[in-house]
């Protein structure tokens, strides 16, 4: 007979847990701060939006300078985004399939933009682009406009957004390593074909991902859009430019009508993430479980 | 078709260290070839050089008389089974095999009517009938396998290249697989170069076995030749198992502890040498000339036979033999060993 034996557990306690009372602090802790510094300012910002009713809500969106932030958003986050997805998935795909001298220095110039102040990737675009800056009479003598113009605020947002698609790309292509490209090769697939059949579809998840995050942030880019658009009423203003001008001049309501509109994408945006981690954990166990 | 694989001067460096150092090898067309070796020897460097997954430093490979460095990875034909399978998982068993035949240029594709009959055989030739609609995650690591091997046959290969092609399964699917790959091999007569660590496999199932060492071919010769007759000392340690015993040899015979233990050695050599002896080559006797004494420290049942473990005055290590007899001496008895067979290098 074995000669061990084994302390008796609480019937209320997890093997590895802490007691209840432990656990509960624990938990109020991360309520009390989720609440007050997550929940408490999205509902004010919905709570200030419709202070005044549907109708102001509405004439405050309807505003032609509003109008025209909005659109301004949608126009640059339509460029913006695709051009980071073909540039971002090109990156991607030369660090996690190839090797390469400089592989590393590519990987940390991937995160700059993470690492930089966007106002100061703004201040730098104002002084290659600006009237003074190093392009500035060759554009004026081309009559080309980049800063105070929609241009420079695609710049400025591409820049920002790039590190979103190449790093949610990267770990997984790594993960996934060349096998399956090398198959298809050998099979007699051209490199095309190889990329769109099965390198795409096997990170299609990851891409979506890091395309929504993109997208989001896109739209939502204010010190770097801020610098290099001039805030132009109804001309370089975007939605967070326009909320800050807004509310600077004290017209809450409106300000917030515009900040909801934002809110509401986070929250959109939340809930595609949190739906795409479900099933990106699906394609993670599927990929790996072989 | 099957053609001959002809690999000349082979080098190829990594980083740190040489894969491949000045290795040639000839397979033959229809030959089964196995490399073997140790993790690290090179053998799947050399298969991937063989596909042209891997670019040389130095030396050619030829198909028959074509210049591999001349066929572009899609125009070699070369069926490749990686060891992880490499299935694509977002397609079912069907379009995984049809893939080779759909990724052919237009002028070349055939019919989807042909692609259906053509991916119907292959799925019987593989024994998986009925499973076609069913996604690689849904299936055994045998399917796998075996959807791996009906894909790289599918684009008619003129070579087929397995890497540790049951490294990944259970030992009874492996033993199972073997036998199928061997019957395969015979009607298909396909030339196949397969990559493994595991000496049993190589031996049972190659008609020739290469095997591999630090980037180098030690030996290569058929099954039989390179278990029997080793050519150097890696070879004999790697292969099955052999005791080896510090000896010095002079006028034909091995001398263990001044007493000579073995006989009949060539007479042009002389002086310090290592002998190896298998456990199977190990006999009981009578005392008398060349045998070795020793005392039994152990006896375990290793499946078929019985195995002695025999302590010998001045060896640090305990001389292994096999008995396959009923009677076995008890331990602490004294034995006289006689050795059948060893050899000297």
């Amino acid at each position: 007979m074995s000669d061990i034996t084994f302390a008796p557990r609480a019937p209320d306690q997890e093997i590895s847990g802490e007691s209840l009372l432990t656990r509960l602090v624990l938990i109020a802790c991360a309520l009390v701060f989720l609440g007050l510094f997550l929940f408490l300012p999205l509902i004010s910002v919905f709570a200030e939006a419709f202070k005044r009713g549907w109708e102001a809500y509405l004439a405050a969106l309807a505003d032609p300078d509003a109008a025209s932030a909005i659109w301004l958003t949608l126009y640059v986050a339509a460029i913006a985004v695709p051009f980071n997805i073909i540039v971002g998935v090109a990156a991607a795909w030369a660090v996690a399939k190839f090797e390469f001298k400089g592989k590393s220095l590519l990987v940390s110039l991937i995160d700059l933009p993470f690492s930089v102040s966007p106002v100061v990737a703004g201040l730098s675009y104002m002084l290659l682009f600006g009237a003074q800056g190093y392009f500035g009479p060759w554009l004026k003598a081309h009559d080309l406009a980049i800063v105070f113009a929609v241009p420079g605020i695609v710049i400025a947002t591409i820049f920002v957004t790039f590190p979103f698609v190449a790093r949610e790309l990267i770990p997984h292509m790594q993960a996934l390593g060349t096998d399956d490209e090398e198959a298809a090769l050998t099979l007699g697939a051209s490199a095309w074909r190889t990329f769109f059949t099965i390198t795409l579809p096997n990170v299609k998840w990851s891409l979506l991902y890091g395309v929504l995050l993109c997208n989001a942030r896109a739209m939502g880019e204010f010190g770097a859009v801020a610098v290099v658009s001039g805030k132009i009423r109804g001309v370089t203003t975007t939605i967070p430019t326009q909320i800050e001008i807004l509310y600077n001049e004290y017209n809450g309501a409106a300000a917030f009508a515009l900040a909801s509109l934002l809110a509401a994408l986070a929250l959109v945006t939340l809930v595609l993430k949190t739906f795409l981690e479900w099933r990106y954990a699906d394609a993670i166990a599927a990929s790996t479980h072989r | 078709m099957s053609v001959s694989i002809t690999i000349e001067h082979a080098h190829k460096q990594f980083s740190t260290y040489p894969a491949l150092r000045d290795v040639s090898l000839r397979v033959k067309q229809q030959e089964l070839v196995a490399l073997l070796g140790p993790s690290g020897s090179g053998k799947t460097t050399l298969l991937r050089a063989i596909a042209g997954l891997e670019e040389l430093d130095q030396g050619r490979v030829f198909f028959d008389t074509t210049d591999m460095r001349s066929l572009s990875l899609r125009d070699r034909r070369i069926g490749f089974v990686f060891q992880s399978y490499a299935l694509f998982k977002h397609m079912t068993v069907f379009e995984n095999i049809a893939f080779g035949l759909r990724a052919r240029p237009r002028h070349d594709r055939p019919g989807s009517a042909e692609i259906r009959k053509r991916v119907g055989d292959l799925l019987d030739l593989v024994q998986l009938a009925g499973l076609e609609k069913r996604f690689p995650t849904q299936l055994s690591g045998g399917q796998r396998q075996r959807v791996a091997l009906a894909r790289a046959l599918a684009i008619e290969p003129s070579v087929l290249l397995l890497d540790e092609p049951f490294g990944a399964l259970d030992a009874k699917v492996r033993k199972d697989l073997r036998g199928w790959l061997r019957e395969l091999h015979e009607r298909t007569g396909q030339t196949t170069v397969f990559v493994t660590h595991d000496q049993e496999e190589a031996l049972e199932l190659a008609d020739k076995v290469a095997i591999l060492n630090q980037g180098v071919i030690e030996q290569i010769g058929s099954p039989d030749a390179v278990y029997d007759m080793p050519e150097n000392a890696f070879v004999c340690e790697f292969l099955g198992e052999a005791n080896k015993l510090p000896v010095h040899v002079a006028g034909g015979q091995a001398f263990f502890d001044d007493a000579p233990i073995f006989g009949g050695i060539g007479l042009n050599r002389s002086g310090p040498a290592s002998l190896y002896v298998r456990p199977q080559h190990i006999k009981l006797a009578d005392n008398g000339p060349l045998s070795l004494p020793g005392i039994v420290e152990r006896i375990r049942r290793n499946g078929a036979v019985r195995r002695l473990e025999v302590a010998v005055r001045g060896y640090a290590k305990r001389v292994e033999l096999d008995l396959a007899s009923s009677v076995a001496p008890a331990i602490g008895e004294r034995v006289s060993m006689k050795f059948t067979s060893a050899h000297i290098f």
